[in-house]
């Protein structure tokens, strides 16, 4: 025992915690098994470790030490590289797959999260060998709210208008609004879309969502996102079931037609609502120089 | 290696002047034929059956 094991220990402790809080299970059913669960507690462990032990040997001068951080990068870089793999092998068995680019989001996500782990136990150490216990805990309590906050990004509420939209068929054309989605030959199949689909708009709220909501990765998160939660009516073999999601070129909105078992039309909006923006989809295009040029001229 | 990714499986149609080689063809009596054919190719060959005209079905792999 020496004056930094409690301080190590506290730091520890407050970081796994925050992995923990991290990991809940939502409705993109990720991780949803023990396994999955254990597997990122006890990388949180390790992540959490190694922040708390950075900060003693800050203080004892041992500089080098510091390059331990970066094995911990290259650690949790394959923590990325796990999660795509695992979710890129199993995606083909989904009956709507995620997508690439949702995939590439969860991994990132599933990477910077020890990277918040070893932040929070920086912080809590610094603070319990500096302060005392009482302004540790409060800075370890602050450090794991932030993370959470740092955690969740917006989502498609927050940058776009989703409207519920009856399904037409002009001939055997598919159409939600003015959208074209699909040719549906059959008139039985045509019947039971008309019967168990459903229609949304989606209105993008300015010029630079246009471009994320065209992103092909973030309309198939869409679909992947409303198609986990309401369920969905198709099967293997049956590819005139196939939910699709299209864009007016005109002016940006999305068209989207699902089949869902629980056709409950608020819930979906709300499940629509709150699927997240993926970081590969974001566009800035107002913020460009080029842009601003014009705009100024 | 070119991949095909979408590709005319059958051709399915009540007026036989309106088609020529390519796909393999059936030539329906009725529109009723016709519907019953397009449904069974769809299921048998997990494509979609889509109208070009009202006498002219293609089944498409996607």
């Amino acid at each position: 025992m020496n004056e930094y094991t409690y301080a190590i220990l506290f730091g520890v402790i407050v970081g796994t915690l925050a992995r923990i809080l991290m990991l809940k299970t939502d409705y993109r059913q990720y991780p949803t098994y023990l396994h999955g669960k254990i597997i990122h507690a006890s990388l949180g462990f390790i992540a959490a470790s190694l922040g708390a032990i950075a900060v003693p040997a800050l203080i004892e001068k041992e500089y080098t030490a510091v390059t331990l951080l970066t094995v911990a990068a290259t650690q949790f870089r394959d923590v990325r590289n796990m999660e795509r793999n695992t979710l890129a092998e199993i995606d083909p068995l989904e009956l709507v797959p995620r997508g690439r680019a949702y995939i590439e989001g969860i991994a990132i996500s599933f990477e910077s999260r020890n990277y918040l782990c070893i932040f929070s136990a920086f912080i809590s150490t610094i603070l319990f060998i500096y302060f005392d216990l009482s302004i540790a805990l409060a800075g370890g309590i602050g450090s794991i709210l932030l993370s959470l906050r740092l955690m969740s990004g917006s989502t498609i509420k927050d940058i776009a208008d989703i409207e519920y939209t009856p399904l037409k068929f002009d001939g055997a054309g598919l159409y939600v609004d003015n959208i074209y989605i699909m040719n549906i030959g059959i008139k039985e199949r045509q019947e039971e879309i008309l019967k168990y689909g459903a229609g949304f708009i989606i209105h993008p709220k300015n010029r630079n969502v246009v471009q994320t909501l065209a992103n092909l990765g973030q309309r198939q998160a869409m679909l992947h996102d409303v198609s986990v939660s309401l369920g969905i009516f198709r099967d293997s073999g049956t590819p005139a079931l196939t939910p699709l999601i299209k864009r007016d070129l005109d002016d940006g909105r999305i068209g989207m037609f699902i089949l869902p078992q629980n056709r409950d039309i608020d819930l979906a909006i709300k499940i629509i609502g709150a699927v997240p923006v993926l970081e590969s989809a974001i566009r800035m295009p107002t913020e460009s120089k080029s842009y601003h040029e014009t705009r100024d001229e | 290696m070119m991949n095909i990714e979408k590709a005319i499986l059958a051709v399915i149609t009540t007026d036989q002047s309106k088609i020529d080689g390519g796909a393999p063809i059936f030539i329906c009596e009725s529109k009723q034929e016709l519907e019953m054919i397009a449904a069974n190719l769809e299921a048998i060959t997990d494509g979609i059956a889509h109208s070009l005209s009202e006498e002219l079905y293609i089944i498409v792999k996607h």
